[in-house]
Formats: structure tokens, C-alpha cells, sequence
């Protein structure tokens, strides 16, 4: 009852106030604005890092044995002349690692480089993602096609030189007419296009649809590595268990195949999907834990604005008081009406907050393939936090309106 | 000195004893009270007057319960003042007294009827019975049909009106009126003065600081401070006002008589 007439007052104040109420709430306004938007983001990011790149890049269940790590922090030297000096991956370790694996698994090699491609009409386009890779890749990465087919075993072995294009590089080349069948040049070497994949949008602003990919074994592969040289061998388990298994297997065939003895390191790298988030990991952990100290400063400023306005509000107001001690409110009565109006005014900077972080959510939403959603419990945080930086900032005004001796404060101008 | 003997009994509603205050203003101690002795029975209407400087506004503070004496005891309504907290003084202004102020100290962005109310919401009354009670003594007042205007959509004298309906809303022992007239024109400070003479009839005790004689010439008894001591206490017939038609003879006696003490 006392509550709802402090509030009733409350919102009085503010209204007649709006200006400088508006003002008051800027630093909570910022802060909880900044919360919502930034957990929306971050919870984006990592959902896309988890569901679209894992799944794209790396594939589900998938195992990639790798030279060298294709995410690196800071290396040190001593690492880097370590890699350099280890065996390149090769297409009979590949052979090999399908032999022996027991787990049931997809086994396939890919290589990639830049290049540039010719179409048949002489137009050229650069910096094209070349890929040379066995037919399971496109099972492995999980790609669609929206035109033609892919190349199958026989075309691999055979190294037939046929080419899948990218949804851009297609267009590019070929515009609004059927590429399928026609040839392109890959630094002079002709591929016949086969197949057109679905668009894949861009990952982390790079195109995933500008590229060329074609057998492991067909003219492109001397195009992206040394004869007999493959990037990563590739495997692909049925689920999660089997992929576990298939690492510990992948292990010892390469192990053995490069002659280690028990105390030697590996000379080869093992990734999965999640070894690769691990780099994401770390940002997101650093995000995580730099933006509490941004909203904590964007709130600590704005319960000082806030503290300042109660202060000079209840200055402004020191006869209102004097004349509501007289007529018998108590201290708490005072402390009440000024922490309710001081909690109020915060918490609806931290609502305006809200409502203008999921704006923003929203235009993250719409400009980036984030799956940008706002988290109730970002809400809720923004709300509570935005209640105590009021009930914080309003403590010492209140007090100090408590205190006001009634004599001196009928006494005010 | 120990003053319990001298607990007031019967119809006395303010009794001071040695009544005190000094300010201490840097090196220098003013004595802005000394040694008050006075008892106000029930019904009675004084008017406190004394030229600026003779204590007579720390009288009424220390009378309103707005502050506490350096020393001496003070009885209102039968109950010791001194030694209370801060709250439980709040509590008594809010139970016991009814102030009107010269500048009115309305709150100026609540209707009449709020105004009016405060008091109530600090007693802790229900919304319900707020109202009620706020209407009825905005209606006692006179102003029925102002109760949703705010204080700067009232003349002086109704806003004065409105002053007056909060400070009797509790159903205070004390009026206690601090120049009430102060800010209005001559015929409106007869309304009011009239008002409280209708109150003083309906059997309200009411103390008026002023330094008008004219205003004191509505009361009864008329204390008069000089140098923060009672210099005169007089009871008198009322020469103005409707309570002057209504002479009574329980005030013709002097002041400090015999029968005065318990």
C-alpha cells in the first residue's frame, strides 16, 4: 500500500521531470542496451560458430588429419621449424588410413588453393578457391547441388578432369545460361562442368560459393600440391562414438605409418569440429569477460548521474519533505519515496535499454547470418541490474532527505 | 531537576516545565527558550505572540513536536515528549498535531484531495477510507467542489482551506496554526480566522503564533514571549470573530491561578 503510493509519486516526479529524467537514465539506458545486444550477439555467434561453421567447415563427426594445425595462436618459433619439418600428407597415407580404419567411416583427401579459372567466353576470375578432392567430400561437407551431378569413384581414379562450381563462380562465368557441359580453363588446363553447388552464403565475410572443386585425382590436383601431395585427409564416422574411435584408430595408422616410437610426439594433426572452436572458444571467453567491465562502467556511470539527479531533486524538494516530516512521515517513509522514485527511473532506462538492445539485436539479425536472438535471462538481468544501480544510487539522496532536520526544511525556499 | 511530579492531569493538553532551548551558533550559545512553564487545557484558543526574536517560532516548534528542548519536560496530551526518537516524534505530529502554515506548504502537483489525504497515508489508513475521510473534511471546509483542483487552481483563502481540512484530518489534539494569515488579504483572513473560531466551538484546542494583535484578538488567551520567557499570559473575552458572540466565563479567570495546578 505504502508502495504503491511511493510509486504513484514516483512516476509523478518523473513525468513532471522528463527531460532531466531521460538524461538521469542515459548511462543505465547504455548499459542495459549494451547487455542485451552484446549477449544476443555473442549467444548468435557461438550458435552459428557450433551448428553452421562446425558443420560446413569441419562437417559432423569428422576427423581431419592435417600437417599442421589450421587454426594457430601465436606459434612460437620453435613449433613453426617443427611443423616445417614435418612429412607432407600423402595420397597413399590416405589409401592406407581406408585400408586399415575398422570403424565404419567415409575416408576422402582434399587439397585447396587459389587460382584463377577462364570461362568459355575468355572472361576470367581471380582469386578462385580450388579445391581437388575425392567425391566423398561432398557427403562429408554436407553439400547440395542445384544443377548437373557430382563426379563419382570411377572419374576420381580415372582422374577425369570435370569440375563442380561454386553458386557465384557459376554465375559469374556463365551468367543466366546452363554451364553444365561446358568447359572451363584452370590455369590452362580444361575441366568440364558437371555440377553447380547450392548456395552456400558467406562464412565470416568469405564467399563459400566462389570456387571450383574437382577430383582428387584429375588435373586440378597438380594445380593445388605437389604430385602426390594431399592437404587433409578427411573421415567422416557415423556419429560421435564412432568418430571418437575413428581418432584413436587415425592416430595409430599414422603413427605407425611415420615410424614413431612411443615417446615421440606426433608429426601429424588431429581436428575435429570442436578442436577448431576451441580459437572461438578463447573469443568468446574474452568477450565474455570484457563486457561485464563495459556494462559495469556504462552502470556505475549511470548510477552516478542517477545519484546526482535524486540529490538535486530532493534538494529542489528539501520544503516538500520538511512539510511531509511535519504532518508525520518517518525516516523510512522519506528513504522509501526516494529509493522507489530513484529505483523506478533506473529501471526504466534499463526497459528503454532493453527494448532499443533487441532493436539492435534485430539489426544484427538482419545483416549478418548470426542467428541473433535476445535471451530472456539478458532481459531479466538487464531489469534486476537496472532496479539495484537505482536502489544504490538513491541510498545516499534518501539518507540524506531522511536526515533533513524538519525545522530547517519548512524553513526552505 | 525531575519533573514527573508535575505530569499533567485531567483536560490539560500541553504542559511545559522549564522548557529550554539554546542554540549554539560558533562560540556563542543563544538562549532562544528559557524555563517555559505553561499549560494549555483542552479547548482552549492561544494566541502566541511576541515581537521577531522572542522565541516565540522555537516555542512553536518545540510545542509542534518539530524539535526537542535542550531541557525541560513537555507534556502533550498526558504523554512526555522528551527523549523521543526522530520517528516516534514523526508519529506524534502525525497522532497529536495539526499544522497550518503561513505559506500553506501544500504540495503543489496533488489535488486538494491528496493533500489532504497525506496525512492519512502515513497513518497507514486504506486508500478507501482515505478518501472518505478527505472528502468529508474537504466538504467541513467549504470546499466540496474543489477537491481535484490542484493548490495553484485555488485563491490563497482556499488553499489555506485545504491546509487547514490536512492539519484536522487525523483529529489532532493540537491546531497549530504558525501565521496562518500571514499571506492572505484582510477579508480572507477573516474566513479563516472564522473557520477556526467554528472549530473552536466544535471543541478543537488551536494555539496561533502571530504577531498580529488583531489576529490575537479571535482568541482567549493571549501568551506573549520577550526574550524567550513568558512575559504576559492572559485569558480574555474574544473581541472579533464568531467565538467573540460566545463570551465564557471559564476563560475570565487569570491565568496561573491556583486552580491551574493539579
Amino acid at each position: 500500500m505504502k508502495y504503491r503510493e511511493a510509486f504513484r509519486l514516483a512516476f509523478s516526479q518523473i513525468r513532471s521531470q522528463k527531460l532531466k529524467s531521460a538524461f538521469a537514465v542515459l548511462g543505465v539506458f547504455v548499459g542495459a542496451t549494451f547487455l542485451v545486444t552484446v549477449v544476443a550477439v555473442i549467444g548468435g555467434l557461438n550458435r552459428y560458430m557450433e551448428e553452421d561453421f562446425g558443420r560446413r567447415i569441419y562437417g559432423l563427426n569428422t576427423v581431419t588429419v592435417r600437417r599442421i594445425p589450421s587454426v594457430q595462436f601465436n606459434p612460437s618459433e620453435s613449433a613453426r621449424r617443427e611443423w616445417q619439418r614435418r612429412p607432407r600428407l600423402t595420397f597413399e597415407d590416405a589409401e592406407s588410413v581406408e585400408a586399415r580404419l575398422e570403424v565404419p567411416a567415409i575416408v576422402g583427401v582434399e587439397s585447396h588453393n587459389g587460382g584463377e579459372v577462364e570461362g568459355p567466353d575468355g572472361t576470367t576470375l581471380g582469386n578462385i578457391w580450388l579445391t581437388a578432392a575425392s567425391p566423398e567430400y561432398f557427403a562429408i561437407r554436407s553439400m547440395e547441388l542445384s544443377m548437373g551431378r557430382t563426379y563419382n569413384d570411377a572419374e576420381d581414379r580415372a582422374g577425369s578432369a570435370v569440375v563442380v562450381l561454386g553458386a557465384d563462380a557459376a554465375e559469374e562465368l556463365f551468367g543466366a545460361r546452363d554451364p553444365i557441359g561446358k568447359t572451363i580453363k584452370v590455369r590452362g588446363a580444361p575441366f568440364r562442368v558437371i555440377g553447380v553447388i547450392q548456395k552456400q552464403g558467406s562464412l565470416l565475410g568469405i564467399s563459400m560459393d566462389n570456387r571450383a572443386i574437382a577430383p582428387a585425382h584429375s588435373p586440378m590436383a597438380r594445380l593445388v600440391n605437389p604430385h602426390g601431395i594431399v592437404d587433409e585427409i578427411v573421415v567422416k564416422a557415423q556419429d560421435e562414438v564412432a568418430m571418437g574411435r575413428a581418432m584413436w584408430e587415425l592416430e595409430s595408422i599414422m603413427r605407425e605409418r611415420r615410424g614413431l616410437r612411443p615417446t615421440d610426439a606426433n608429426d601429424f594433426e588431429l581436428e575435429t569440429a570442436e578442436d577448431s572452436m576451441a580459437f572461438w572458444t578463447r573469443i568468446s571467453n574474452i568477450l565474455y569477460a570484457t563486457f561485464p567491465v563495459l556494462v559495469g562502467i556504462a552502470l556505475v556511470v549511470g548510477g552516478m548521474v542517477i545519484m546526482n539527479i535524486m540529490l538535486v531533486s530532493v534538494t529542489e524538494r528539501t520544503r516538500e519533505i520538511g512539510v511531509r516530516k511535519a504532518i508525520g512521515a518517518r525516516r523510512r517513509d522519506v528513504v522509501r519515496q526516494v529509493l522507489v522514485e530513484s529505483a523506478a527511473l533506473s529501471l526504466m532506462g534499463a526497459a528503454a535499454g532493453i527494448l532499443f538492445g533487441q532493436l539492435g539485436a534485430q539489426v544484427v539479425s538482419a545483416l549478418t547470418p548470426l542467428p541473433v536472438s535476445v535471451a530472456p535471462v539478458a532481459m531479466i538481468g538487464a531489469a534486476v541490474l537496472g532496479i539495484g544501480v537505482g536502489v544504490v544510487a538513491g541510498l545516499y539522496p534518501a539518507v540524506k532527505a531522511a536526515s533533513l532536520d524538519p525545522v530547517v526544511a519548512l524553513r526552505a525556499e | 531537576m525531575n519533573w514527573d511530579d508535575h505530569a499533567p492531569a485531567g483536560d490539560i493538553v500541553i504542559r511545559t516545565r522549564g522548557l529550554t532551548k539554546d542554540y549554539v551558533l560558533g562560540a556563542e550559545t543563544v538562549h532562544a527558550l528559557r524555563d517555559v512553564d505553561i499549560d494549555i487545557e483542552r479547548n482552549e484558543y492561544v494566541a502566541i505572540m511576541g515581537p521577531s526574536g522572542s522565541g516565540k517560532s522555537t516555542f512553536m516548534n518545540l510545542i509542534g513536536c518539530l524539535d526537542t528542548p535542550t531541557a525541560g519536560e513537555y507534556w502533550l496530551n498526558g504523554e512526555p515528549v522528551a527523549g523521543k526518537d526522530d520517528d516516534q516524534l514523526a508519529h506524534i505530529r502525525n497522532r497529536l498535531i495539526g499544522f497550518v502554515f503561513q505559506t500553506f506548504n501544500l504540495l503543489p502537483r496533488a489535488s486538494a484531495l491528496h493533500n489532504v489525504e497525506l496525512p492519512l497515508i502515513y497513518a497507514g489508513e486504506s486508500a478507501s477510507v482515505r478518501r472518505e475521510r478527505a472528502e468529508r473534511m474537504l466538504d467541513k471546509v467549504g470546499l466540496g467542489d474543489r477537491m481535484d483542483h490542484r493548490p495553484a487552481e485555488l485563491s490563497g483563502g482556499q488553499r489555506q482551506r485545504v491546509a487547514v481540512a490536512r492539519a484536522l484530518i487525523n483529529e489532532p489534539a493540537i491546531l497549530l496554526a504558525d501565521e496562518p494569515t500571514g499571506n492572505l488579504d484582510s477579508r480572507t483572513s477573516e474566513e479563516i480566522m472564522d473557520l477556526f473560531g467554528e472549530l473552536h466551538g466544535g471543541g478543537q484546542t488551536i494555539l496561533v503564533v502571530t504577531h498580529e494583535p488583531d489576529i490575537a484578538a479571535y482568541t482567549h488567551r493571549t501568551v506573549l514571549l520577550r526574550d524567550g520567557m513568558i512575559s504576559s499570559d492572559e485569558r480574555h473575552t474574544p473581541t472579533r470573530g464568531l467565538a467573540g458572540a460566545r463570551p465564557s466565563s471559564d476563560y475570565q479567570r487569570p491565568v496561573g491561578s491556583a486552580a491551574d495546578v493539579p
